[in-house]
């Protein structure tokens, strides 16, 4: 496989495993690509266990089961009994949908360690609107049963502008299943949500009070609960450390083998990425093209290339410079450095615009005719 | 939060404490994260077995290392790994 050869590259730390883009949910916001419809064949239950074996002796000890909804997959306690074997923490992030008390069980005893449950929102109408299908009495089921049978209850919701006012709501909620984790994620604009920001993206008034009740909250609650924060970053001024530098701790493998340095590298253009059917995980981490490409900083142009913070975030995200600047080599333009930083605010008006309109396009949900319509 | 000096001490039952061959340390496991230990930090988590208190934990210590004065150390840590959650006492 022709690549550069520098200095060794660390290994991975985190495995991500994409097992299917099949998803019960129609969430607007969904990470996977739009065009998910194209990419049907998964790897099967060998492949995928190969795929542990060569991550895990490299170093990845994390491991993300996600999807697609994962529990689609008729051979997950297989799957999960042997990262448990290989000494993986693994982790099942799904929606709850089709989680039954007895698989939940199942799962224990094949060794996972925790299961993150999303939830869209805090009122069953909102869940159901934006989740695309009746859920949330099962959820909220669901995150009652992981509790019960010892895993650590990792909640997961999305925030955006849709359901951004319910903060203290989602809190309330949160405590109330007990959950020893929340994840507060503000929506990454990429997949899905790049389609529909317009009508996700909250204004900076409902962030910052959205915040200050989650920091509230976080302080009330220090060691009972802990809170996971994704910042939004259209609304800071430096990029974010994307997947802590590319190349160096992420690996991500997406339902048909194809190997990512970030979930999202699938949109951008030349990149390559090998898949795991055609080459081993060490040869695609330390020698593809794919995952040397942004490795270090030789890549970069002005104004990261003599900035004294690019040790620090890196350039920031590939895709959004790509999505936004049409050119993956350009600094993320969330940096206030970055010459092409005013997409930033006219994405920010163009959906306090859509707010104000009172005709609101309707969102675009996750599903297979919509991605057939947008390939 | 301080350690209550009458109660055993037990490693949490959320998180796991593992050898990780790859990169040469201990490290404790919880969801989507890790910390990496050096060799003392893991030589007391590893004694948090749910039967030993804090006492205990130092005078064994002392014993295997052949030292004393390490009860101050341990306590300092032990702190920091309850305000984190790793261990507990119920």
């Amino acid at each position: 496989m022709a690549g550069l050869t520098k200095t060794k590259p660390t290994p991975p730390r985190w495995l991500l495993a994409e097992l299917t883009y099949a998803c019960p949910l129609q969430c607007p916001y969904c990470s996977n690509p739009l065009d998910y419809t194209k990419y049907q064949t998964e790897l099967d239950t060998d492949g995928w266990k190969r795929v542990l074996s060569q991550a895990r002796k490299m170093g990845a000890v994390q491991l993300g089961f996600s999807g697609g909804e994962p529990l689609t997959r008729q051979d997950l306690p297989e799957l999960v009994k042997h990262a448990r074997d290989l000494g993986y923490y693994s982790n099942l992030i799904t929606s709850g949908y089709g989680l039954t008390e007895e698989k939940i069980i199942a799962l224990k005893e094949a060794g996972l360690d925790h299961i993150q449950v999303s939830i869209q929102a805090s009122s069953q109408e909102l869940n159901d609107h934006i989740a695309g299908t009746a859920s949330f009495n099962h959820k909220k089921e669901v995150a009652h049963l992981v509790k019960k049978h010892g895993y650590p209850m990792v909640l997961c919701v999305v925030i955006h502008r849709e359901n951004i006012h319910q903060m203290p709501e989602i809190l309330a909620m949160a405590e109330e299943l007990g959950a020893d984790y929340l994840e507060l994620a503000n929506t990454q604009y990429y997949g899905w949500a790049h389609t529909n920001r317009d009508q996700l993206l909250p204004t900076k008034v409902q962030f910052e009070k959205a915040e200050a009740i989650a920091q509230a909250f976080k302080e009330q609650v220090t060691g009972k609960m802990k809170i996971y924060y994704v910042v939004p970053d259209f609304y800071e001024d430096r990029p974010k450390a994307c997947m802590n530098g590319w190349g160096t701790t992420f690996l991500t493998i997406a339902p048909d083998g194809v190997a990512l340095p970030c979930h999202s590298a699938r949109e951008l253009p030349g990149l390559d990425c090998p898949n795991v059917k055609d080459y081993s995980v060490a040869e695609i981490w330390n020698e593809s093209k794919a995952f040397n490409y942004f490795r270090g900083t030789e890549w970069m142009k002005e104004p990261c290339r003599n900035c004294d913070e690019k040790d620090k975030d890196f350039g920031g995200c590939h895709c959004q410079a790509y999505l936004l600047t049409g050119d993956m080599h350009n600094t993320d333009p969330v940096c206030s450095k970055s010459p092409n930083h005013g997409v930033i605010q006219d994405a920010i008006d163009s959906a306090a615009t859509s707010a104000l309109a009172g005709n609101e396009k309707p969102l675009v949900f996750r599903n297979s005719k919509n991605s057939k319509l947008l390939s | 939060m301080s350690i209550n000096p009458d109660l055993p001490i037990q490693f949490s039952r959320t998180h796991r404490l593992q050898w990780e061959e790859a990169q040469q340390k201990n490290v404790i496991l919880y969801p989507e994260g890790m910390v990496e230990l050096n060799q003392s930090s893991a030589e007391i988590l590893k004694l948090c077995d749910g039967t030993r208190t804090l006492a205990q934990i130092v005078s064994d210590l002392e014993a295997a290392f052949s030292t004393s004065g390490l009860t101050n150390d341990i306590t300092a840590f032990l702190e920091v790994a309850l305000q984190n959650g790793w261990i507990n006492q119920n």
